[in-house]
C-alpha cells in the first residue's frame, strides 16, 4: 500500500507542501469554524486530549471550551444531544472516538437524525457531521475493527462519506459541514498519515461525485475508503502484466455517483469491487446489484467482490492480515475475470 | 422534596392569573375531547396505526405547558395530541395529521406518534420510548451556545426512566448547567407494566439525585401544582442554568393505545383516580374562586366539542398526500434532480 503512487485524478491545485490525511481533516474543521460561528466540535476526549487520533489538535486553544465539547463517555447522550442543536440550527460535528462506538447511539442516528426532516414534513433540517475513524489492521481484535459503511448506507435521510485521501477527507469534510442533512462521515484509522495535497478553503468536494484514481480499459476497480490504496496497489502490479486496471472511488456511498461507476463497467466490461467490511449484505454486494441493474448487457464476466473475511476480526496479525482484501487478491480477481492466469 | 435545592420555595409567585386559568381550563377540555373523539374515528378505521390517548393526563401536560413561554422549545413521547394542541396548533391540522392527509401538521407523513409544529416551537412527538429526551438537551446545548433565555422541557413517561439515555443526557444537563427542565408524566404504567414492577425506586423524580440536580414530585392531577412546579423548574433554568427534574402523577383512563384491551389493571384502580378527574377538580376550583360560572364552563365544553367537530369535518373534507410527496422530504435536496445523480429506485425512495 505504501509504495502505491498518489491518485491519479488530483494535482495539488495550491498546497505546495503535503499535508496528512489526519492534518486535513483539522484544516477542515478550522477553516469551517472560522467561516461560521455555529459549527461546534463535541464528543469524547476532543478537547484537552486533541481527539483519540489528534484529529482536533489545536481546536481547544483556538476556539475554547464553547465551541470544542469534551463529552462523557455517553454516545447515544451526546449524539442526541448533537441531534437536537442541529435542529435548533447549529452545526454540530460529532466525533466518535470510533465507529465501533456509534453503535451505542445507533437510535439517535437511525431514528432521530435520518427521520427527523422526513416524518415532520420538511419543517426541521438535522445538519450535523458525525466523523466515525474504522477499519482495522492494528490488531485491535473483535470490537475495536469494524467497517459499518453497509449499515449506515443502508439508512434513507442519512449522507456517507468515505475519503481515501488527504485531499477528499479536507473536502468532503467541508462539504459535510456545510450539507444541511445528516452526514456520516467514514474515516480510515489506516489513513490518517497517509500524505497528499489538500485544496484551499472553497475548494470543497462535492457529496456524490465519483473519482477516477487510475485510467486503464481491461476492467473497473470499484474500492472505497483504505481500499483505494489497495487497489491501486494491485493495479501497478498488474500494469507489470499488461493488465491495465481503472480504479475508481466512489468518495461518497449516499448520494452514490452510480453514473460513474456505470460508464467505466459499460467500457471496460468488468468489474471488481473491493471493501473491507463484510461481504453478506455488503456494500459490495449492492453495489453488484446496482451495476447488473445498470449495465448487464455491457458485463463479459460476472462481477467479483473482494471484501473481509465473514468473521470477527481475529487477533493473532497472521489471521488479521488473512482476514483483509489484499492487493494479491484484488489482481487476482482481474486476472479470473480476464481467464488470464491460474487466480 | 429530595433536596434543599428543590424547586418549590416561589410556587406561590407562579399563580397564574383568571385569565390564564380559564385558557388552561379550556385547553385542557379540547384535549379531553380531542382524544374521545381521536378513539371514535380510530374505531371507524379513519385512522391507522397506532393512537396513544392522553385522557387523565390532562392537568400534566396543559399545567406543564402553560408554565413555560410560547417561544421555549418542547419535545414530548408518542403521546402527544395534547402536547401540540396545548401549544396552540390547530386542532384541524392535528385531527388531519392523524388521518393522514395532506393538510395535516406534518403533511400526512407523521402521524399521530410524529406530531411537530416547529413554527410554535414543539419540537415533535417521537416513537422510540426515552429516544426524544437528549433531543430536548441539544435544544438547551443550542440555547445555551447562543447565550438565549429560553428554556428546553423534555416530556416523556414513566418507562423511559428505565432508559440508559435519560441518565445520560441529564449528566450532561447538570454537568454542563444547560436551561432544561426533565418532566416525567408518570401514567403508573409503561405500556402494561406497572411502575413498582419496573423501578426498583418508585419515586422517579429522586433519579435526579445521581446528579446532583433538584427535583420534586407533584399531583399530576391538579393543574395548578403542576403549573407552579415548572414555573420554577423553567425559572430555575432560566434565570440560575439549573436543570431539574419535575415528576407529575398521573393517571391515563385508557390502555397504552387503542389496540391495548386494557384488561390488566383493576376497575376500581380506575374508579379511584377519576374521582380526582383533573377537570372536573380544576372546575371546582375555578367556579370556588368566580374565574368562571356554571355557565362559562359549560360553554368551554361546548366550543370544544364544536372545534373538535370542525376539526374531523375539516380533515374528512382533506385531500390525501400527492404521491409526489413520497420522498420530497428527505433530503435538503433531493439529488435525483443531479443530473449524475443514482438511477431511480423503484418506490421512488431516495435515489441513491
Amino acid at each position: 500500500m505504501s509504495t502505491a503512487k498518489a491518485p491519479a485524478a488530483r494535482k495539488a491545485p495550491s498546497g505546495p507542501k503535503p499535508v496528512s490525511y489526519r492534518e486535513a481533516l483539522t484544516q477542515a474543521m478550522r477553516e469551517e469554524m472560522e467561516r461560521d460561528p455555529d459549527v461546534f466540535v463535541m464528543g469524547e476526549d476532543v478537547g484537552q486530549y486533541e481527539g483519540a487520533f489528534k484529529v482536533t489538535r489545536g481546536l481547544l486553544r483556538e476556539f475554547g471550551e464553547r465551541r470544542v465539547v469534551d463529552t462523557p463517555i455517553s454516545e447515544a447522550g451526546f449524539v442526541g444531544i448533537g441531534i437536537g442543536a442541529a435542529m435548533a440550527g447549529l452545526r454540530p460535528v460529532i466525533e466518535m472516538m470510533t465507529v465501533n462506538f456509534s453503535i451505542l447511539a445507533l437510535d439517535q442516528i437511525v431514528n432521530n437524525a435520518a427521520k427527523v426532516r422526513y416524518m415532520f414534513g420538511g419543517q426541521v433540517a438535522c445538519p450535523m457531521v458525525i466523523r466515525m475513524p474504522g477499519g482495522a489492521g492494528h490488531q485491535l481484535a473483535a470490537q475495536h475493527s469494524h467497517s459499518l459503511e453497509a449499515w449506515y448506507s443502508h439508512v434513507p435521510g442519512l449522507k456517507v462519506a468515505v475519503p481515501s485521501t488527504p485531499f477528499d477527507a479536507k473536502g468532503l469534510l467541508k462539504s459535510a459541514i456545510r450539507d444541511d442533512d445528516p452526514v456520516i462521515f467514514l474515516e480510515s484509522e489506516g489513513l490518517y498519515a497517509k500524505k497528499g495535497p489538500v485544496g484551499g478553503p472553497e475548494e470543497l468536494v462535492p457529496l456524490g461525485r465519483a473519482a477516477v484514481r487510475r485510467r486503464g480499459g481491461d476492467c473497473t476497480v470499484i474500492a472505497l475508503s483504505r481500499m483505494v490504496w489497495v487497489a491501486l496497489s494491485a493495479a501497478e502490479a498488474l500494469a507489470g502484466e499488461g493488465i491495465e486496471a481503472e480504479v475508481i472511488d466512489p468518495r461518497t456511498l449516499r448520494p452514490l455517483d452510480l453514473e460513474a461507476l456505470a460508464a467505466s463497467v459499460r467500457r471496460t466490461g468488468r468489474a471488481v469491487i473491493v471493501e473491507e467490511g463484510w461481504p453478506e449484505s455488503g456494500v459490495a454486494a449492492n453495489l453488484a446489484a446496482r451495476l447488473y441493474e445498470a449495465c448487464f448487457d455491457w458485463l463479459d464476466a460476472p462481477i467479483a467482490r473482494v471484501t473481509a473475511a465473514d468473521v470477527p476480526m481475529p487477533y493473532a496479525k497472521n489471521l488479521e492480515q488473512a482476514a483483509l482484501p489484499s492487493p494479491s487478491q484484488v489482481a487476482g480477481e482481474v486476472r479470473r475475470l480476464l481467464g488470464r492466469g491460474g487466480g | 422534596m429530595a433536596k434543599t435545592r428543590s424547586p418549590s420555595a416561589r410556587d406561590a409567585a407562579a399563580r397564574p392569573d383568571a385569565e390564564l386559568m380559564r385558557g388552561m381550563f379550556e385547553t385542557m377540555w379540547l384535549i379531553r375531547r380531542f382524544e374521545e373523539r381521536a378513539a371514535e374515528e380510530y374505531m371507524r378505521g379513519r385512522i391507522g396505526g397506532f393512537l396513544h390517548l392522553a385522557i387523565g393526563e390532562e392537568a400534566a401536560v396543559v399545567g406543564a405547558i402553560s408554565a413555560l413561554r410560547p417561544t421555549d422549545p418542547i419535545t414530548s413521547t408518542y403521546r402527544e395530541h395534547g402536547q401540540a394542541l396545548a401549544r396552540g396548533s390547530d386542532p384541524k391540522a392535528v385531527m388531519a395529521e392523524l388521518f393522514g392527509r395532506a393538510t395535516g401538521l406534518c403533511g400526512g407523513l407523521g402521524g399521530s406518534m410524529h406530531l411537530m409544529d416547529k413554527e410554535r416551537h414543539f419540537y415533535g412527538g417521537y416513537g422510540i420510548v426515552g429516544g426524544s429526551i437528549p433531543l430536548a438537551v441539544g435544544l438547551a446545548f443550542a440555547i445555551a451556545y447562543r447565550d438565549e433565555d429560553s428554556v428546553a422541557m423534555a416530556m416523556f413517561g414513566d418507562g423511559a426512566v428505565n432508559q440508559g439515555v435519560l441518565a445520560e443526557v441529564m449528566n450532561m444537563a447538570e454537568l454542563w448547567r444547560l436551561p432544561v427542565v426533565f418532566f416525567v408524566l408518570n401514567n403508573q404504567y409503561g405500556m402494561g407494566t406497572a411502575v413498582e414492577r419496573a423501578s426498583a425506586e418508585t419515586d422517579l423524580f429522586k433519579r435526579a439525585d445521581a446528579f446532583d440536580m433538584p427535583a420534586r414530585q407533584v399531583d399530576g392531577m391538579d393543574v395548578m401544582a403542576v403549573h407552579a412546579a415548572v414555573s420554577e423548574a423553567a425559572r430555575l433554568a432560566r434565570e440560575e442554568r439549573q436543570p431539574s427534574m419535575i415528576e407529575a402523577i398521573a393517571y391515563r383512563y385508557r390502555g397504552h393505545s387503542m389496540s391495548d384491551p386494557d384488561t390488566t389493571r383493576e376497575g376500581s384502580e380506575k374508579e379511584r383516580w377519576q374521582a380526582r378527574d383533573p377537570l372536573v377538580t380544576f372546575e371546582r376550583v375555578l367556579l370556588g374562586e368566580g374565574v368562571v360560572t356554571r355557565e362559562e364552563a359549560d360553554a368551554v365544553r361546548t366550543a370544544a366539542e364544536r372545534a373538535v367537530e370542525e376539526a374531523v369535518a375539516f380533515a374528512e373534507e382533506s385531500p390525501e398526500v400527492p404521491e409526489e410527496e413520497l420522498a420530497r422530504h428527505l433530503y435538503a435536496d433531493p439529488w435525483s434532480d443531479d443530473p449524475r445523480g443514482g438511477a431511480t429506485v423503484p418506490g421512488g425512495g431516495g435515489g441513491s
